[in-house]
């Protein structure tokens, strides 16, 4: 099992590599460097060939990727020349937020979209017609504006749950998940969508299969029939998919983040976009890449447990 | 956004057009993409009101003949501000596509068509593109190149290719197995010539559809990267920007909502829908629940003729596909340690006599009238819930395709567990009782065993797990659906011989469902012939093969194999019934 983990890890590692050197390459295609960009176009040139010089600017692109990778093994991200601060505790103290928002995005996307998937699969009429209605909202709207419509029914009218901001869970864990409810639905929808349409899809392809009919034979309890057995089946395409829909969750966050003033990677990832803070964005983009990394090896070793065949051999 | 893009159907060249423009919904989305496009070229024309033209004294108005979608906080004119948008949408949207489609035809039509090395390095590319995190790439082009929206549609171009190309090389997979294309390389065409002229045409279908449906997409990217207040000037009119502004009339103006995701949602659907209708129904679409039909349970009579100790009769059982009557009023009695064979051809109703006293018939498939005695018990044979609660302990069965009737996910003892806990055991009988019901079935190991999952065991094993799965519930009767037709020959008298001990050793009624005469011949009592859906006879074993009355189980029995001799010419049914009645019935 170790082992599995270990090769999965390192076959990830130049995923890791390829993203950031892509960031990197794009930023020296950029016209103006980092030096011109904190001086300013009209700075004398020997003022700015001596900060060139001193950022290591004038070195070879791939001397300078390989400097930066150097220190971000170290811990080491650089500093944001924006706010001064170091790159790392900067984007630490936005993880969690964004973590969270994740996790919550994970649990309803699964949940509800099982929950509707298999729902359609075994049932027509007005149910099955009413989860494809649900579902078109989620396909067709863009996150930030459904978000926008939860907090003028939710927060706004209701007042069931906060506009905007977020509490620490340590000052009141209560608060906490109340200011996540709403971010979490509005990039869950389109997740959940997509779980649905794949659930029904491989649902109703189990229950066609023979082993469905021989455990009803056993006098297996119909809830024992879908819920453990079919479900089981059916869930190797689902877990893909889920795979596809919390990478694209992650994007999801950049949006919704900004539109609740969430303080988490997603809202620092634009602010240093607008701000051309160029370090700070790459070390955002490697710690998303990181997660990216994360959620396909969960993938993977859940395909192993879900389907015996792999486990095995 | 994330990038869910489906596996779609094969190519399908022909009328295409045709095709399309018969489905009113993708008629309408296309009208709605047109219609976008001409108000984009028209729109200084069309719309009077200028777009950036502020009316402080007429601002947050709702719809009027003046303002037809109402005016936003600055006073400016909200259909027109909307109209102005269509542009920089649609010119995204193109830009991202054009790009897509050429990389994403170049990539997955070379990787389908020539394989190899190559094919392996697009696949590599597909799935690392695939796990990249779009907007955090597309955020980080943006801060480069400032407020610019064409070096972010290139590059959402470039990551959207990958599961464009990923369809496309499996479509132009199969494309190229087929016989033209193979018969277009011997002759010696060029590799060029034969993917412009005959593989691009075929594959068409597939790549609009992709295309249309990652149309929807960028629509959404589009809208984002102009809502976060990038890729265009904020002054200027975007639908991004327009959504952005109603977020700050969201407490005292909320139908600023309305209008901005009003627009975006129709294009995203209708290029959606266009993507949709597109794609081959019968694979891609939703698929449609099998859903049972709902049948009124009959009040049951008991029939007047039920022979003392019986343990299943039945009385009259029909059974209807629709309007089609597959099976004609079967009629049997069975004691107690009885076997009785049910012997036909394929096709003849046997097996859906046998399903339907499980209440396991397919949908679409019912019980139109009959009844049964089961166990003593009258009880009509359309009242599935009834069926439902006597399966198990009452009724087992055994099926045809041992190893497609286990589940292949768990193990065989969990499997088999699973079925003991519904006597509500102690968990340490469970496990033991798992262990004793794979040794009553004569399988050496059984502790290991237990522990191997379906795929692990062979064919011969996998009928006696699923006879031991079976007996779990201590059935009164056993149903056994050809339940050696799938074997081989050496393993097809050793599971025989099972049933044969079992069903004596625990006094089950057996009702066994064959087309062997061997097998009627080596452990039933007594058999009934069916052909489509009749009963023709019902003898004991005996008086069948000695004195056969109907013509066709004659004919049935001429046929059988085992009585064939070496070297001469097996005659079919057919054969044998226009020899014995002069015509064919």
């Amino acid at each position: 099992m170790l082992q599995v983990i270990l090769r999965r890890l390192l076959m990830s590692v130049p995923l890791v590599f390829v993203v950031t050197f892509l960031t990197f390459f794009l930023n020296s295609l950029a016209p103006g460097d980092l030096a011109s960009t904190i001086l300013g176009a009209d700075a004398p040139r020997e003022q700015y060939l001596a900060l060139r010089a001193e950022m290591g600017l004038d070195r070879p692109l791939v001397m300078q990727y390989l400097g930066w990778a150097g220190h971000a093994l170290q811990g080491n991200l650089g500093v944001s020349y924006f706010t001064q601060e170091s790159v790392l505790s900067l984007v630490n103290a936005r993880l969690g937020v964004s973590l969270s928002i994740m996790a919550g995005v994970l649990v309803v996307c699964l949940s509800v979209g099982l929950l509707l998937g298999v729902a359609s699969a075994l049932k027509g009429g007005w149910v099955g017609r009413a989860i494809d209605a649900f579902s078109l909202v989620g396909l067709i709207f863009p996150s930030f504006w459904l978000a926008l419509v939860l907090i003028s029914v939710f927060a706004v009218t209701l007042r069931w749950f906060p506009a905007t901001g977020y509490t620490m869970f340590s000052d009141s864990p209560k608060d906490w998940a109340m200011s996540l409810v709403l971010p979490i639905f509005s990039v869950a929808m389109y997740s959940i969508t997509s779980i649905a349409k794949q659930t029904r899809d491989a649902m109703t392809d189990v229950m066609g299969r023979d082993f469905i009919r021989a455990l009803r034979a056993c006098g297996l309890p119909e809830r024992s029939v879908i819920w453990k057995h079919a479900l089981r089946n059916a869930a190797l395409p689902v877990v893909t998919v889920l795979g596809l829909v919390m990478i694209g969750a992650i994007s999801g966050t950049v949006f919704v983040e900004r539109v609740f003033v969430l303080p988490g990677l997603g809202s620092l990832a634009v602010s240093a976009a607008l701000n051309k803070d160029i370090l700070l964005l790459q070390g955002v983009t490697l710690y998303f890449t990181l997660m990216t990394v994360a959620i396909n090896l969960l993938v993977d070793l859940s395909y192993g447990w879900l389907n015996p065949k792999v486990r095995v051999s | 956004m994330s990038a869910v893009v489906s596996v779609s159907s094969q190519g399908q060249p022909v009328g295409f057009v045709r095709r399309l423009l018969s489905r009113p919904l993708a008629v309408l989305a296309l009208v709605w993409l047109i219609l976008l496009v001409v108000l984009a070229i028209g729109a200084p024309v069309l719309v009077s009101l200028d777009p950036l033209d502020q009316d402080l004294l007429a601002i947050k108005q709702l719809p009027s003949a003046a303002h037809w979608l109402g005016t936003d906080a600055l006073g400016r004119d909200v259909f027109s501000r909307t109209v102005y948008g269509i542009t920089v949408t649609l010119t995204g949207v193109l830009e991202a596509v054009l790009i897509s489609a050429f990389l994403s035809i170049g990539l997955g039509v070379s990787a389908g068509y020539f394989g190899g090395r190559w094919d392996r390095w697009v696949q590599q590319y597909v799935s690392l593109v695939q796990s990249l995190p779009t907007m955090l790439i597309l955020l980080a082009v943006l801060s480069l190149f400032g407020q610019d929206m064409l070096p972010a549609m290139v590059t959402l171009g470039i990551m959207g290719s990958a599961g464009v190309s990923r369809v496309l090389r499996s479509v132009t997979l199969a494309v190229r197995e087929e016989l033209y294309i193979a018969a277009a390389r011997i002759s010696g065409l060029s590799d060029v010539h034969i993917i412009v002229r005959h593989v691009l045409p075929r594959i068409a279908g597939p790549v609009i559809v992709q295309l249309s449906l990652f149309s929807a997409i960028a629509v959404i990217v589009q809208t984002g990267i102009s809502f976060l207040g990038l890729g265009v000037a904020p002054p200027a009119p975007t639908w991004g920007s327009s959504i952005y502004e109603a977020a700050a009339s969201l407490n005292d103006f909320p139908w600023l909502l309305v209008p901005s995701g009003g627009v975006v949602a129709l294009t995203v659907l209708a290029f959606g829908l266009l993507g949709d209708s597109l794609r081959d129904a019968s694979t891609e679409s939703w698929s449609r629940p099998a859903v049972r039909q709902k049948v009124q349970a009959r009040q049951a009579v008991k029939p007047t003729d039920i022979p003392a100790g019986s343990l299943l009769s039945m009385r009259d059982v029909c059974i209807a596909a629709g309007e089609r009557t597959l099976v004609h009023g079967v009629s049997f009695d069975l004691k107690q340690g009885e076997t009785l064979g049910i012997v036909g051809e394929s096709g003849s109703g046997k097996t859906l006599t046998s399903l339907s006293l499980m209440g396991l018939l397919s949908p679409g498939v019912n019980v139109t009238s009959g009844t049964a005695v089961i166990a003593g018990e009258v009880i009509d044979l359309s009242d599935e819930k009834r069926l439902a609660q006597l399966r198990g302990a009452t009724v087992g069965m055994i099926f045809q395709e041992p190893m497609a009737a286990l589940d292949p996910c768990f193990t065989i003892g969990h499997q088999l567990a699973e079925v003991i806990r519904l006597q509500n055991l102690p968990e340490t009988q469970v496990q033991a009782k798992v262990i004793e019901l794979l040794e009553q079935v004569k399988i050496p190991n059984a502790r290991d065993v237990a522990a191997r999952y379906p795929h692990q065991i062979s064919g011969g094993m996998a009928q006696r797990v699923g006879i031991a799965r079976a007996l779990a519930s201590e059935p009164k009767i056993l149903l056994a659906d050809e339940p050696t037709t799938a074997l081989d020959v050496t393993v097809q008298a050793e599971i025989l011989a099972l049933l044969r001990s079992l069903g004596q050793s625990r006094q089950m009624a057996v009702v066994l469902v064959t087309h062997d005469w061997g097998v009627v011949a080596d452990i039933c009592d007594r058999a009934m012939v069916l052909r489509h859906g009749k009963v023709l006879e019902s003898a004991t074993v005996v008086d069948l093969f000695h004195r056969p009355q109907h013509p066709y189980t004659r004919a049935l029995l001429a046929a059988n194999p085992h009585s064939a001799k070496p070297g001469d010419v097996l005659p079919t049914v057919d054969e044998q019934l226009m020899k014995m009645t002069g015509d064919a019935t």
